[in-house]
């Protein structure tokens, strides 16, 4: 499915990567883990690692990544993909092993899996689409959505009184000593887009170095259960989300790794 | 011709997100046809050969559908 250049002269500089199946993605319109899935695919290809990485997907709506990734995949129980992941890369230490994980699943029913993944160490790489709500599940609130934000499960908004306060997991993970890298990106535009895809190489990276745990956050849209516009739920996370989830590296390893991008 | 762009309308879900990144608003909404999916498909409209294939439609489309080409130096 090679789309073929309108002139001789012209040359593909950008086209679909070779780690993503041509499989239809069930993401609604303007959602970015569509955006999430290209960039992991991109840095694969870049890194031609696409033989040598198994990912595990979570519960949520990137349930279905499995599907989507053109790499081994395996499905692991709600929470538990940093749990498979461990023994994934144990058994396979020469392996790239990554997860994709949602808020919900990430900062909710997974919190103690992700955590003593940290604690351990553990030589993986985890993709944290944070969106701040349930996405698969019909919009509920998560333990990452904003204060005030209505959710079905708080038509009124979130009230921090009796829900407490959103969950700052990237915060949580980089004081943990196993952890070595962890950052937040958001997803929102295109200069962010393009730092949110250095982060996913680095995190890589770091994993091949056998440095230990490494996470990169990316703030994502939810347009269908925020209820906005595409173009506005960008503009959500802008305004909104990235004041709560400040954007920034919270753990990167003392040494600048050897032949890592700048 | 310096660059331009196809948009794979099989995988577009009219989402519109490359559009206002253009910097020179060479995109446009199909308001008159579906595509397979029963949405408006994003397209070029470039008759003045304007874009420079830039990429920037590319990164900010979450269906990875556009295919970015530009023009290589004889």
């Amino acid at each position: 499915m090679t789309i073929q250049a309108p002139e001789p002269l012209l040359t593909p500089v950008y086209q679909y990567p070779e780690s993503l199946t041509h499989v239809p993605t069930h993401y609604c319109p303007g959602c970015t883990h569509g955006i999430a899935h290209r960039l992991i695919a991109e840095v694969i290809d870049e890194m031609g690692v696409r033989q040598d990485t198994i990912g595990v997907a979570s519960v949520g709506c990137s349930v279905f990544s499995y599907r989507y990734f053109a790499t081994d995949f395996a499905q692991a129980a709600h929470g538990r993909a940093p749990a498979m992941a461990t023994g994934v890369k144990r058994a396979n230490p020469d392996k790239l092993v990554f997860t994709y994980q949602g808020d919900g699943d990430l900062a909710s029913i997974g919190a103690a899996e992700i955590l003593h993944a940290a604690v351990r160490g553990e030589n993986i790489t985890v993709f944290f689409v944070n969106n701040a709500i349930y996405g698969m599940t019909g919009g509920q609130m998560a333990p990452t959505t904003l204060e005030g934000q209505k959710t079905t499960s708080s038509p009124a908004g979130r009230d921090a009184a009796t829900t407490g306060a959103p969950l700052r997991m990237s915060e949580l993970l980089a004081q943990v000593d196993g952890a070595a890298y962890v950052v937040r990106r958001s997803l929102h535009d295109v200069v962010q887009i393009r730092r949110a895809k250095k982060a996913i190489r680095r995190a890589l990276e770091v994993q091949r170095q056998g440095l230990g745990f490494a996470m990169v956050e990316l703030l994502s849209s939810c347009p269908t259960n925020w209820g906005l516009a595409p173009d506005a739920a960008l503009a959500f996370i802008r305004d909104e989300m990235v004041p709560v989830f400040p954007l920034g590296d919270l753990k990167v390893p003392d040494e600048p790794a050897a032949g890592a991008p700048a | 011709m310096k660059g331009t762009v196809k948009v794979d309308e099989s995988l577009c879900k009219g989402c519109a997100l490359c559009i206002p990144v253009c910097p020179k608003g060479l995109l446009r909404v199909a308001n008159e046809r579906f595509n397979a999916r029963g949405v408006h498909p994003a397209e070029l409209d470039d008759p003045a050969e304007l874009c420079t294939g830039c990429e920037m439609c590319a990164i900010a489309c979450p269906e990875a559908a556009i295919t970015v080409f530009r023009a290589v130096k004889a």
